[in-house]
């Protein structure tokens, strides 16, 4: 699917990509802890996160995650969208929670970009 | 690290210690370089996550640092260096959800005692050097 298809689906608000729209999606990730982000998520990924600080455009940058969906209301802080800008990273707004964001993006096909983590020994 | 390999590449970025407020802008200044240089993307992607990581920790427990970056054709080499706290007990430092972070790290969505795990499980090499007191310097190796 499409970003604007999730825009659609999340009724989300568009902060910073109107002209990025057109990308496809097949995967996500979602988390509040940016560490957890880097340790799983995979390139090409949608990003689903409660944080609006500038780091979870680093974050996205450092793993080549394709967008950033903010959840539960909550809007990009003016240096978050700047920084957007600058690395040409879209951030949408999303009113449901993160549970509801997954779920919805979930049914239409969209899926985890990992299912499991894999046992801890292998990073041990 | 062989002295007499061919070095492509070799800068040292300073890191702004106990602040967020430019976190993040040397992984991403590393990332574009090396991107520039046509490395494969796998290498590229685990060298900014080392390299992001090891920022985050000067921003959150360092007076100041910087990071080290040394391209041969083999592999990647990353030092961070820094001079504060330090790490008292690095194999505990190591273990992953160890931590020492204030309110401030985890509003960042950091702190989780994450970040030496994930430096370790994105390098091919890792080691760490500290004082108490005095500072950390980490070394990373990525092999192309």
């Amino acid at each position: 699917m499409t970003l604007r298809d999730v825009q659609e689906i999340l009724e989300a608000e568009v902060f910073v990509g109107h002209d990025q729209l057109g990308m496809e999606l097949k995967t996500a990730f979602g988390a509040d802890l940016m560490s957890d982000v880097l340790a799983f998520a995979k390139a090409g990924s949608l990003l689903l996160t409660g944080l609006t600080n500038p780091q979870i455009v680093h974050t996205s940058e450092v793993l080549d995650i394709a967008a950033i969906i903010i959840v539960r209301g909550k809007r990009p802080l003016a240096e978050t969208i700047q920084l957007a800008e600058e690395l040409k990273i879209p951030i949408l707004g999303t009113k449901y929670i993160l549970f509801e964001t997954a779920g919805r993006l979930y049914m239409k096909g969209i899926v985890g970009c990992i299912e499991k983590v894999a046992d801890k020994r292998e990073f041990s | 690290m062989n002295s007499h390999e061919t070095v492509v590449y070799e800068n040292s970025f300073p890191v702004e210690g106990m602040t967020f407020k430019n976190a993040g802008r040397v992984s991403t200044q590393i990332k574009t370089l090396l991107h520039k240089m046509k490395l494969p993307k796998d290498v590229v992607r685990r060298a900014a996550i080392v390299a992001y990581e090891a920022e985050i920790n000067i921003c959150c427990y360092a007076e100041r640092g910087r990071i080290v970056l040394r391209v041969t054709p083999e592999r990647i080499a990353i030092e961070a260096i820094d001079e504060g706290q330090g790490i008292k007990d690095i194999e505990l430092a190591m273990q992953e959800g160890y931590s020492t972070a204030t309110k401030k790290i985890f509003r960042m969505g950091f702190g989780a005692g994450m970040g030496l795990s994930n430096i370790k499980r994105f390098s091919d090499f890792f080691r760490i050097i500290s004082e108490v007191g005095k500072g950390a310097h980490l070394k990373m190796i990525i092999d192309i």
